[in-house]
């Protein structure tokens, strides 16, 4: 099957509808939910990932302490990335549905009915 | 090296007695996937169905897909066996792997899915000239998917031949040869669709028969965490410092940055690898891409804990000794763990869970090399071959008739080099491909997706800067010359200390797409920047 119906440039609205877009208040307010989200949440795992890597290499007596049996600082610290790692999905997931897919819908169907 | 050549040959015997039963199991998946191979060939017709399965797949299929695709031998089997030799360090890796996906998650996948077709490319060249940016695109594709390939081919022909007691050089170039006519079968005839399906049944086995070597390891040390790692621990003769990070990476200064430079190779490269990013093109919509990177969020995170208990469940249970001398980085730690769970050498039941693990481990290389070769032949078809040498100016018939005939020729290539280099570092090759992968694609993507003014010659500047950076750093690296652990340990020409070049390649990659840009003289095409942000964010005319 081909679907390539709207070959890059041909856009159903035309370029100059795309530019109008991107200037609409709508749109902007879609980008600024989706960038003040996921680039500081980015900047943060990365921090936090790297504080791992750094305690690991330089910090090897603070690590080795144990905590529980011998479940160490290291060992609960690797466990906490897995953790994160999986509360981060979650949440930007949610994030997602609730405040980026509605906005990200009402353009689009606005866009492809404008084309129709 | 006699020691240890005598070991592999007591393997050898060992293995021997099992072949008939891992060669049933592994003939079983072989042909029961290749039944599934030819029912998608014949539903692919169209580019459509060739390069992305008919954009049908669900949000989960396509998540196990993924998982399928991306642990590869080296998670499974390497992660399991540098725990079990080196203990905690092992484990870093497995972070660094799972991490990354936040990457693909939060800034990679949906605007992927959302403004591209096929290739990763298709993105790269969406706001610039299309044939220089293409042919970049399509070179960096190809050579961090062949290196990976390499790595894979390198690793199988190694692995299979211990496992199935192959010792002699033909048997083992004849394993390699195996692995990619089978492979090249997958694709050519299956496409995306047979692909995807046969990474799905290889997660599938793959969860099944870590969780149950996983289980039966945390029954014998009743449910208790702390008690198998201090068994590990003992057992290992490193005591607490088994459990402690620095066994690896913590001996000089230069190890331990390293580290760091592996660390972020890991964390940055997933969201650059083209065989990923192709994935995303499987589902009909963004919102199903999130929920594939979810799913195998929840999957390969899952996977890596239960390697926690391979690993140091092997150092527990088996002699040091044992695990270095059957493989000196310890790739076999985990089907020893599972014949040693079973009963021991001589009992049915370790017989059994050898052959099963062998086998789960046959099936994970076959599904991964096949995601690699359709990675690079989709691209050479689609980015090289149909946008570059006939502009634009095929019909869909022939892209197609290329992408399959790409797909033998790189196959082919795969298994001629993959013969060679059995003998290679696999580490340094599948770190390569990581680090090329953050160097030269992740800042094209992102810049590409986020920067208004980013140009062509940007671009082109910080794909071929971070491609040739990592890949000179690397071959004037120890990995390739200098130590007894290099490909070449006879010689010396190494000038770069780090065995990873990623702390220096992928900052000079970022620069470089930024220096590029700010000298040219092109004016940013505002228009397409306009379409390629409100069609990633929106999905407004997604293919």
């Amino acid at each position: 099957m081909y679907t390539d119906s709207t070959p890059p440039g041909e856009g159903t609205s035309g370029t100059e509808s795309y530019r109008e877009v991107q200037e609409s208040p709508e749109f902007g307010e879609l980008r600024h939910a989706y960038r003040s989200f996921a680039f500081p949440l980015t900047v943060a795992f990365i921090t936090w990932y790297l504080l791992y890597v750094l305690l690991s290499n330089y910090a090897g007596g603070f690590m080795g302490t144990k905590v529980l049996g011998n479940l160490n600082i290291a060992f609960v610290f690797g466990i906490a990335q897995f953790l994160s790692t999986f509360l981060i999905a979650w949440w930007y997931s949610r994030h997602a549905a609730t405040k980026l897919d509605p906005r990200a819908e009402a353009i689009k169907t606005r866009l492809e009915g404008d084309a129709s | 090296m006699s020691p240890s050549i005598q070991s592999i040959q007591l393997a050898a015997e060992g293995a021997g007695e099992h072949r008939p039963l891992i060669i049933t199991l592994f003939s079983l998946f072989v042909v029961a996937t290749l039944a599934i191979t030819v029912w998608a060939g014949r539903q692919t017709k169209g580019t459509e169905d060739f390069y992305a399965g008919g954009r049908q797949f669900s949000g989960f299929q396509n998540g196990l897909a993924i998982s399928g695709d991306y642990m590869s031998a080296a998670s499974f089997l390497g992660i399991a066996g540098a725990i079990a030799i080196a203990g905690y360090d092992g484990f870093l890796y497995s972070i660094g792997f799972l991490v990354a996906w936040l990457v693909a998650l939060l800034l990679v996948a949906e605007p992927l899915r959302n403004s591209g077709r096929f290739t990763m490319g298709d993105v790269l060249a969406y706001r610039m000239r299309q044939r220089p940016v293409r042919t970049a695109a399509g070179t960096s594709t190809i050579v961090v998917s062949i290196f990976y390939l390499l790595a894979q081919m390198a690793g199988a022909g190694a692995l299979v031949s211990l496992l199935l007691g192959i010792t002699s050089e033909t048997g083992k170039i004849l394993i390699v040869v195996l692995v990619g006519i089978v492979m090249i079968l997958y694709v050519s005839i299956g496409g995306m669709k047979g692909t995807t399906w046969v990474q799905m049944v290889k997660a599938v086995l793959l969860i099944a028969g870590t969780l149950l070597i996983t289980f039966l390891v945390l029954w014998k040390f009743h449910f208790n965490v702390s008690e198998l790692l201090g068994a590990a621990a003992e057992k290992s003769g490193k005591g607490a410092a088994f459990l402690e990070p620095g066994l690896k990476y913590g001996a000089t200064a230069t190890s331990k940055i390293d580290f760091i430079s592996l660390g972020i190779a890991l964390v940055l490269g997933t969201a650059g690898l083209p065989h990923i990013l192709i994935r995303f093109y499987t589902v009909p919509t963004a919102q199903a891409a999130r929920k594939s990177v979810n799913w195998a969020i929840g999957i390969i995170g899952t996977f890596y804990l239960m390697t926690i208990a391979l690993g140091f469940g092997a150092a527990a249970l088996l002699d040091p000794d044992t695990i270095t001398t059957s493989n000196k980085a310890g790739n076999t730690a985990a089907p020893l763990l599972a014949q040693e769970i079973g009963g021991g050498a001589d009992s049915t039941g370790g017989a059994i869970l050898l052959a099963t693990i062998s086998a789960v481990a046959f099936a994970t290389i076959l599904a991964v090399v096949a995601g690699l070769t359709l990675a690079s032949s989709s691209s050479f078809a689609h980015d090289l071959y149909v946008n570059v040498i006939r502009k634009g100016q095929a019909t869909e018939k022939e892209e197609v008739r290329a992408a399959r005939w790409a797909t033998v020729f790189i196959g082919a290539a795969a298994i001629v080099l993959g013969a060679f280099a059995r003998g290679l570092n696999v580490a340094g090759l599948v770190a390569l491909a990581f680090a090329v992968a953050a160097s030269a694609n992740l800042p094209t993507i992102l810049y590409s997706l986020f920067w208004k003014r980013f140009t062509t010659r940007g671009a082109l500047w910080s794909i071929y800067g971070g491609l040739v950076s990592s890949v000179v750093l690397v071959l004037f690296s120890p990995v390739v010359s200098g130590k007894e652990t290099s490909m070449f340990p006879g010689v010396d020409f190494h000038w770069f200390p780090l065995e990873n070049p990623g702390l220096i390649s992928i900052p000079l990659g970022f620069l470089l797409g930024w220096l590029g840009t700010v000298v040219s003289k092109e004016e940013p095409d505002a228009g397409k920047y306009a379409e390629l942000e409100v069609r990633s964010l929106t999905g407004t005319g997604a293919h």
